[in-house]
């Protein structure tokens, strides 16, 4: 397998990630849409590492991993309390932060 | 002696005064305004001792101390001073205890405490100490942007009904000023990085810099904007009337009479000095903005109704006068606009403060309002004429000192200028008089009219929409009487000192001209001009 | 003529000036306390001046002494020092103004005995007598116009004294502006003498006055004589002094009749080293003073104001007094004369005034007097002799100076001497006209008293000071000009006098104006001493009549060239300055505020839609980086 084979299976799991995070409303599903972004991400910061012989992209990988499980946590706890004040876990329906 | 720190101090003694005002408990409103009027005159006998210091014939900057700020950018807490900045901070002496004693029974309106508007004007004195014994261009900028703290919650806390308003058009206009300085101070350095090999805000070292005349006008212009707002030059000026006509009294002359003085002390300390190709060059648009100012804010200050805004437009005539002689580019014209910015403070801080007095007692700002106080409250319209002549420069009074010099000194090189502002001084006779006229003298009428014996209405001593029914139901028969009291014994300690420095400054300025001249000279050499003062044309015979 | 240092007496000098401003000080600090022995302070520090100055007078014989004092203002090339010059120009006015001035003050004493605030009329006659002496004493021009303003502000605060009447407090603002136009004049000169030469003392602008361009000479001389004509009330500036009769009526006498309103005069003859080298700006003296001399003897016969009928005949005396000294070397001498004579007989007449309204109940409508001879004796004798002295009856006071303008006039040899004059010859029967005038409708006819108004002879302590100025009146003709000539004792200032060419035989010009003058009273008999006086001003006047009332339309011309436009422009200005200038600086704040809001709308707080937003953006970011690096 080349290097191709991993740089569009990532970009096809980001178009992925990006297109449900536009279309989908339910807050969970956004949430791993963009939890799959980031994932794509990784496979290319490990690819290239492994490509340039460097360990620089894998320990950036790790990095994203550990910030995006804070972030899980975080975003998580967020629509859990969106859903019990509101019912719902609609993004649509959070829609006070405007002008 | 010479080692003591005196500018330091002159700035951390009000910095900790007034946490000291902030830190005391609720309740303690006389005790805080007692601390403020010592913290005040403490920095008035330092001030003083300072001046003793000083050597007037010595080295440019004096009572220096710098401690390094932050190193990796060349930034030094450098402070020191020169002639003109010295009568600046004596001035600041001077008016700081004045405005204490001025505002001793001013009261808070709703949730607010006296103890801030000592705290902050404790502050404010602070920043003005520091703005200017700055010697370091960075520390200069820091002081005058943190100035507008204080003045923005005096102004937006303790002001006059539309205070919100005028509190953020100050504060944006400053504002706006500063950011344009701040792009041109950072300009300055990179200039002298490429100079130097490395870069600097130390006045005396950006001083020797050639740059080059094009980024010059630049950074000449950068510098220009924040001042001319600040003092204000015409057209910058709309904020000043806002300001100072809702601004509580003390902070209208602290307003005009100090922060203003920080735009024309800009000129000279820093546009003249710094950029003297591009002073020269730009000097004929200056000035043009500088004898418009004289002119047509002195026709607007005629044409006011609200007392406070009309003497906020004769300020800005006075800064026209001020910068007038600042870019006539000579010893004795520059020399006049210092003491100008020194008398001004004076004459029109006790205009503003006798105005305050007027209103404390109709609660009125509308010249229309008053009529015939001189007849009961004689001493009250004494002070008011002798701050009024000062302000239309009365030989005898000390403004006319200032205001000789810069005309006298600029007339051999700007000639056209200095005509057309000498026809300022008809117009300033005439909207002092004017407003003399309207609320002293003639027959008593307005809001302080006692109410008629007679008449069962409710007290008529309110607003200014009642004094015309009062005139009217008033029986012809009786002569109206007004009901004011002459000055208070407080208020003869505010008026005094201010009359005497009027005199005295009046008649024997010399001394305070001495200690401004040595500066003024250096900036001159600057700047290219002959230090030693304008040459005449014609030859002399024999001297007199 | 050289300076000396001073000595003796004359280096106390300055007390002249300290003395009277101390009471002016004292008498204004002191407050209610000084009440009661204020006016005789007053009084005193004036009469102690005026010792004083006699005994300067008496050490100087002819010197030209210089004071030094302190130094004022010294900065660059500027250096004033504060300095008086006593010389025989100085010690003149000085005799003047103190010996008048204190006349003044006594008869002020009855004069404002009911006033409550005598006191504070006592201390700015003071400020004014201090600040008169600084202008007369100085040795530079700076000092110079700090006793022109100072006189200025004094005059200001004295006619607005009844400051209740909205007529005194306009005159009094009228006064102070139309003087500081001229005074703008007065320091424009200085400016240009200070570029020039380097110097504003007397000894430093006369003595290289010479080496100037002709051109810059004239700028001077044209510049100093605006400033005199403010404070004279010469035209283009005459309107402000006849208002300034609002005053106290010996406000009129000392400050707008004997002393300042010649300050005017006194500067053109002290710069005569300056006018000596224009010929234009002493030519333009000349007409400034011939138009101004027919301008107040022409508004004065229709007056029915006595003080204002005074005032009239103060702008055309001092119209003179300009016509002389515009004459040059030939005039100098016979102005200053006359400016000294007039003092006295104006003052006096002005004293007479006042105690005749003192005594009708401070009317000062002519119309409603008549009869007064026989009812206040005093004052109709005193007044009876001031009045012959200013028309110049034989053997008074007018009759000497004023023949010796008219004569210098002749002597000019030309036909614009003729002409000059001609018209002073014919003011002088014009004069006679209104005082005759003035005299019949008060003293003589009918009583056409208000009811209630019981006329009486004033006190002594009023009747004292009008006498000895009837004296003065009476001798001071013959005294300056034959028995011990002005002219010798001015000489250390003016030089050696010429001996005339007379044109015309001086006796011919005596009795050519005795003729003029006897023709002015007898017309005046025929139209008002023959007839009753109506107690109303007739309205039914020809043009003429009706122009003179109006003082030839002065006030109508500034109204509408100065005062009108100047309000019209005022409120336009603040238009622009609230809507324009203003309006532009919040109209951008408000063009700020709307857009803001307008993007804001932008925020629907969908989160899909940032997203999106988001997207496109990284993809117009990685497509300008591609761009970048591909191309």
């Amino acid at each position: 397998m080349s290097l191709t084979h991993y740089l569009v299976l990532a970009a096809i799991l980001f178009t992925i990630g990006a297109v449900g995070v536009l279309v989908r409303r339910n807050a969970i599903v956004v949430f791993m849409c963009v939890e799959l972004m980031l994932n794509s991400v990784n496979l290319t910061l490990v690819t290239f590492a492994r490509a340039n012989g460097t360990v620089d992209g894998q320990v950036m990988a790790f990095f994203v991993m550990v910030v995006a499980a804070a972030e899980v946590v975080v975003g998580l706890a967020i629509i859990m309390s969106i859903y019990r004040t509101r019912r719902s876990a609609s993004v649509d329906d959070a829609n006070l932060l405007k002008y | 002696m010479t080692t003591f720190p005196w500018l330091l101090t002159m700035i951390a003694v009000p910095a900790v005064g007034a946490a000291a005002v902030a830190a005391l408990p609720r309740g303690r409103e006389s005790l805080a305004r007692q601390l403020a009027l010592g913290v005040s005159l403490l920095v008035l006998l330092l001030a003083v001792l300072a001046t003793i210091a000083f050597d007037a014939g010595g080295e440019r900057f004096q009572l220096t101390t710098s401690v390094s700020w932050i190193p990796d950018f060349g930034v030094d807490f450098a402070l020191g001073v020169d002639g003109i900045a010295l009568v600046m901070l004596l001035l600041i002496g001077v008016l700081v205890p004045v405005v204490v004693v001025a505002s001793w029974r001013e009261e808070a309106t709703g949730r607010r405490s006296m103890r801030a508007f000592w705290a902050w004007l404790l502050l404010l004195e602070s920043m003005m100490v520091g703005v200017f014994a700055a010697t370091d261009v960075f520390l200069f900028y820091v002081f005058f942007e943190a100035m507008l703290v204080p003045m923005y919650f005096l102004i937006g806390s303790f002001g006059g009904p539309r205070r919100q308003y005028a509190a953020v058009k100050f504060f944006l206009y400053s504002l706006v000023g500063g950011l344009v300085m701040l792009a041109a101070v950072i300009g300055l350095y990179v200039v002298s990085a490429n100079e130097l090999g490395e870069g600097t805000f130390a006045f005396d070292a950006l001083r020797q810099i050639e740059i080059d005349p094009g980024v010059q006008k630049l950074l000449f212009l950068g510098f220009f904007v924040a001042f001319a707002i600040k003092a204000p030059l015409v057209p910058f000026h709309t904020w000043l009337p806002d300001s100072g006509a809702e601004a509580p009294i003390g902070g209208a002359v602290l307003l005009v009479g100090v922060l203003d003085k920080v735009g024309t002390f800009g000129f000279i300390r820093y546009c003249l000095p710094l950029f003297p190709d591009a002073s020269r060059d730009l000097a004929p648009y200056v000035l043009v903005l500088a004898v418009a100012g004289v002119l047509y804010a002195a026709l607007l200050a005629m044409g006011q109704s609200d007392m406070k805004r009309l003497v906020s437009y004769t300020s800005i005539a006075h800064f026209g006068f001020i910068a007038l002689g600042i870019f006539a580019f000579t010893t004795e014209a520059t020399t006049g606009a210092v003491l100008y910015m020194v008398n001004h403070g004076i004459a029109t801080g006790l205009l503003f403060l006798v105005v305050g007095m007027l209103i404390a007692r109709g609660g009125s700002r509308l010249v229309g309002d008053y009529g015939g106080v001189a007849a009961q409250a004689p001493l009250l319209a004494g002070v008011f004429l002798i701050a009024g002549l000062a302000s239309l420069a009365l030989p005898g009074t000390n403004s006319f000192v200032s205001e000789f010099l810069v005309l006298i000194g600029s007339f051999p090189t700007r000639p056209v200028a200095t005509v057309l502002a000498t026809v300022g001084i008809v117009l300033a006779a005439l909207y002092v008089l004017l407003v003399y006229q309207r609320t002293m003298h003639g027959p008593a009428r307005g809001v302080l009219l006692e109410p008629a014996p007679e008449t069962t209405a409710p007290a008529t001593g309110g607003g200014g929409a009642t004094a015309a029914t009062a005139t009217l139901e008033a029986p012809a028969a009786a002569p109206a009487r007004l009901r004011v009291r002459d000055l208070s014994r407080r208020e003869l300690a505010v008026a005094a000192p201010m009359v005497a420095l009027i005199i005295a400054l009046g008649v024997y300025p010399q001394p305070l001209i001495a200690l401004i001249e040595p500066a003024v000279a250096a900036t001159m050499s600057d700047v290219g001009a002959d230090p030693a003062g304008v040459s005449p044309e014609a030859p002399v015979e024999g001297t007199d | 003529m050289e300076t000396v240092p001073a000595d003796g007496l004359i280096a106390a000098s300055w007390l002249l000036i300290a003395l009277p401003l101390a009471g002016a000080a004292v008498l204004l600090l002191g407050g209610r306390r000084t009440d009661r022995w204020g006016h005789l302070l007053g009084t005193g520090t004036v009469v102690a001046a005026f010792v004083l100055g006699l005994l300067c007078t008496l050490q100087l014989g002819g010197r030209r002494v210089d004071v030094d004092l302190f130094t004022f203002v010294s900065t660059g090339s500027l250096d004033v020092q504060a300095g008086l010059l006593f010389d025989p120009l100085s010690a003149v006015f000085v005799l003047l103004i103190t010996g008048v001035g204190a006349l003044i003050h006594v008869y002020s004493i009855g004069y404002m005995a009911h006033d409550p605030r005598r006191r504070r009329f006592f201390a700015y006659l003071n400020l004014f007598v201090a600040a008169m002496l600084l202008l007369v004493l100085g040795d530079n021009f700076v000092a110079l116009y700090v006793g022109w303003e100072g006189v200025g502000l004094a005059s200001y605060l004295l006619i607005a004294f009844w400051h209740e009447r909205p007529s005194a407090a306009t005159a009094a603002k009228k006064a102070f502006i139309m003087n500081r136009v001229g005074d703008v004049g007065l320091a424009l000169a200085i400016f240009l003498m200070f570029a020039q030469l380097g110097t504003v003392s007397y000894d430093g602008v006369f003595g290289a006055v010479g080496t100037l361009a002709g051109g810059t000479v004239t700028a001077i001389g044209l510049l100093l004589l605006l400033g005199a004509c403010g404070k004279s009330g010469q035209f283009p500036l005459q309107a402000w002094l006849p208002d300034a009769m609002e005053g106290p009526t010996p406000v009129s006498a000392l400050i707008h009749a004997a002393t300042m309103v010649t300050a005017g005069v006194y500067l053109i003859a002290r710069c005569a080293p300056i006018y000596d080298e224009t010929p234009t700006a002493r030519a333009v003296v000349l007409a400034v003073g011939a138009i101004t001399l027919m301008i107040g003897a022409i508004a004065g016969c229709a007056q029915d104001d006595i003080k204002k009928v005074l005032a009239y005949s103060t702008v055309s005396q001092i119209g003179y007094m300009f016509l002389a000294v515009g004459l040059g070397p030939v005039g100098y001498v016979a102005g200053l004369a006359h400016l000294l004579t007039h003092g006295f007989f104006k003052a006096g007449l002005f004293l007479g005034a006042g105690s005749v309204m003192h005594a009708m109940g401070d009317s000062v409508d002519m119309r409603r007097f008549g009869g007064l001879a026989s009812r206040m004796k005093v004052t109709f004798v005193t007044f009876g002799l001031g009045y012959l002295a200013l028309i110049g009856f034989p053997f008074l006071s007018g009759f000497y100076t004023k023949d010796a303008i008219i004569e210098a006039a002749f002597d000019r040899g030309d036909g614009w001497g003729y002409l000059l004059g001609g018209v002073a010859i014919l003011a002088a029967g014009l004069t006679a006209f209104y005082m005759t005038r003035l005299m019949l409708m008060t003293f003589f006819g009918r009583p056409r008293w208000e009811p209630g108004v019981h006329p009486h002879e004033s006190p002594t302590v009023m009747t004292a000071p009008m006498v000895l100025l009837a004296v003065g009146s009476v001798l001071a003709g013959f005294l300056l000009v034959v028995a011990f000539p002005l002219e010798s004792w001015l000489t250390p200032v003016f030089g050696e006098p010429e001996e005339a060419e007379h044109v015309v035989a001086p006796l011919v010009v005596s009795v050519l104006v005795t003729v003029v003058m006897a023709l002015g009273v007898l017309t005046a008999w025929l139209f008002v001493g023959r007839r009753e006086v109506p107690v109303t001003a007739p309205v039914r006047v020809s043009p003429v009549t009706r122009a003179a009332r109006r003082a030839l339309y002065a006030d109508a011309v500034n109204e509408s060239l100065f005062m009108r436009p100047g309000q019209w422009l005022t409120r336009a200005l603040v238009f622009v300055d609230n809507r324009g200038v203003d309006g532009a600086v919040n109209g951008l704040a408000a063009t700020l505020g709307g857009s803001s809001s307008r993007l804001g709308r932008t925020q629907t707080g969908f989160v899909r839609s940032y997203a999106l937003s988001m997207l496109g953006g990284a993809v117009v970011v990685a497509g300008a980086l591609l761009a970048v690096t591909a191309g």
